[in-house]
């Protein structure tokens, strides 16, 4: 692949000390955006058999940041939804750059209501910046459709597992990202605001987006202390990027483990436990 | 990409921003004295006296008296500008006898991310506690809505800008569950910028927590009037208040997703007139009705009438 090989070539400049290696925070955050870094594409074509995309909402356009469809994991059907940043220009303007509009999470809607009336589980991959902040998109109701969902994926009767593998843009991320269980890549980062704009408010200054990733606890081992998610998924070597493959297959070992573990579960039960999971996350208060 | 900024040198959060400008410069002293107070870098709008007699409408420049202002609600007499009000205040509006038992009114946020930009989270908490006089950014209420009992969750604006921490999402949930308890109607009135950046991932999971709780309620088959105030963004709008079985809005107040700062930076072109207006909401479908603060208690009443039946 082009990709592949253009990473082998940056394997070949090592990091000569001219440039201290990013630490911390701000580390993740930039391996969550790596450009060779594989993409929601990738992993489906990765992990899955016959994935077969569906398109449109029903009610206005097909939005391609948010893709869906259905396929099989090593034998098990499911439901795939899941944000797709695109990789060369052409394809990043097509997909937004992972951004989604309203009819990328309505077409996520219908799909998961497709999957539920079916029995099939929804697997969710999240890998966005954020919901896409434009004038059609507030016509059309950004909030609105990100509201949805969450009340939509609350009520859904089969399994639903979700996975930040890159970048968890805050409500864009979250709004396909209410499931039984919610799992993150070792390297992917999730919050409710980029560093970049935490910076630029708080400091005043993007260039403190350093300072501002370490505050927000957005990596994947801040979030399991905070639990704010599940389980986090190795990466092979120095992440990712360095063996799409591998990475691949180390999430779909545990996209297949988690839905084995949801196995013969009835639905109620699935959403009475979605309930409680979400009931219980972030009470981080106290009662004087 | 949702980013929200509120005023300089004030306090910030996640989900839109709000321009200074469309603050009004007299709002209420109570309400409003934690934004003079943290603005410290001469602006002038910062700088208005709010102690007199006489307010100055932002809209029309109207000099109205104070107590007529009182009497009116806080809406121009001249040109129906309503401007910001706090959560009792909009308690008053609604409950019979301006009387009502408060909920949960000990929950206090236990800062999870141990936040600190320029200056710690928790003072921020505490400044914003004793300016108010409120534990966070919500009220949460039981009482009478003409003779029938109603949850009421009714947000504060001048407690950091409105936004949602673990303490709101806590607040609302319980106030939903409360509705749920008492087989009554839930009104939860926003007005907020969004998600509270210092709780990090901990305030953004609350948009679910409450789209959640919300599912139980709609299957108790009871009402639940979202009414969006001036302003109402981010991760609020892209939870609970877009959810209700009707969502209203005051006339004139900022509703969206994004801010309009971070989509003119985005898109970089101006916005258009009356952009994420309560108006230009109603125009594309996103609410049922813009109802002005005087009607607000009359049309709820009349739409819990048709949802759960008349008093006996
Ligand atoms: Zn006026």
């Amino acid at each position: 692949m082009v990709t592949q090989a253009r990473m082998s070539e940056q394997e070949q400049q090592p990091n000569d000390g001219m440039e201290p290696e990013p630490q911390g925070a701000w580390a993740r955050v930039l391996l969550a955006r790596h450009p060779e870094r594989p993409h929601v594409v990738d992993y489906i074509s990765r992990m899955f058999e016959s994935f077969t995309e569906i398109r449109g909402d029903r009610l206005f356009a097909d939005d391609p940041a948010i893709m869906a469809g259905f396929a099989s994991l090593r034998g098990r059907q499911v439901m795939v939804i899941g944000q797709e940043k695109g990789r060369d220009t052409k394809a990043r303007m097509r997909h937004n750059f992972g951004m989604p509009k309203p009819e990328g999470y309505r077409k996520a809607m219908r799909a998961m209501r497709m999957a539920e009336k079916f029995g099939r589980p929804i697997v969710a991959l999240i890998d966005t910046p954020g919901a896409y902040p434009g004038i059609d998109a507030e016509e059309r109701g950004q909030a609105e459709a990100i509201a949805r969902n969450l009340y939509v994926m609350a009520e859904l009767t089969v399994p639903v597992i979700c996975v930040c593998v890159g970048e968890g843009g805050s409500g864009g991320a979250l709004a396909i990202g209410v499931g039984n269980a919610v799992l993150i890549l070792e390297n992917g980062v999730y919050s409710v605001i980029s560093p970049e704009s935490c910076a630029a408010i708080v400091w005043r200054d993007a260039a403190n987006a350093e300072l501002a990733a370490e505050a927000l606890k957005l990596t994947a081992p801040d979030l399991l202390e905070l639990g704010m998610v599940d389980e986090v998924v190795d990466e092979p070597g120095d992440g990712a990027h360095t063996d799409w493959d591998e990475a691949a297959r180390l999430l779909g070992d545990a996209i297949e483990r988690n839905l084995a573990a949801l196995d013969g579960v009835d639905g109620e039960s699935l959403r009475e436990a979605r309930y409680q999971k979400f009931r219980s996350l972030g009470s981080f208060f106290t009662e004087i | 990409m949702d980013v929200a900024e509120w005023y300089h040198g004030g306090v910030y959060c996640c989900g839109a921003e709000t321009r200074i400008g469309f603050v009004h410069k007299d709002f209420p002293e109570s309400s409003m004295a934690w934004f003079r107070k943290d603005s410290g870098d001469g602006n002038d709008q910062s700088k208005v006296r709010t102690e007199g007699l006489w307010f100055k409408c932002d809209s029309c420049g109207a000099i109205i008296w104070k107590k007529d202002l009182e009497a009116a609600a806080y809406v121009c007499n001249r040109c129906g500008f309503h401007f910001k009000i706090g959560a009792r205040d909009r308690l008053r509006a609604f409950f019979d006898n301006e009387t009502w038992e408060e909920l949960d009114t000990s929950l206090r946020s236990t800062d999870p991310l141990q936040f600190v930009d320029q200056k710690p989270y928790h003072e921020r908490l505490e400044a914003a506690m004793a300016k108010t006089g409120l534990q966070d950014a919500v009220v949460s209420a039981e009482g009478q809505v003409l003779g029938r009992t109603v949850i009421i969750c009714a947000m504060e604006y001048s407690f950091i800008g409105g936004s949602m921490g673990a303490v709101v999402g806590e607040k609302i949930t319980r106030g939903v569950e409360r509705a749920i308890g008492k087989n009554a109607p839930l009104i939860v009135i926003s007005a907020s910028g969004g998600a509270r950046m210092m709780e990090g991932m901990v305030s953004l999971v609350q948009m679910a927590k409450i789209a959640s709780a919300l599912t139980r309620l709609a299957g108790a088959k009871l009402p639940y009037i979202s009414v969006l105030t001036d302003p109402t963004t981010g991760g609020v709008t892209a939870s609970f208040a877009m959810l209700g079985d009707l969502n209203i809005a005051e006339p004139g107040a900022l509703i969206g997703f994004a801010g309009p700062r971070v989509i003119e930076q985005t898109i970089r072109q101006k916005l258009p007139k009356g952009f994420q207006r309560s108006e230009f909401l109603v125009e594309h479908g996103m609410l049922d009705a813009v109802v002005p603060r005087a009607d607000q208690k009359a049309f709820v009443a009349r739409a819990f009438d048709f949802f759960c039946g008349p008093i006996q």
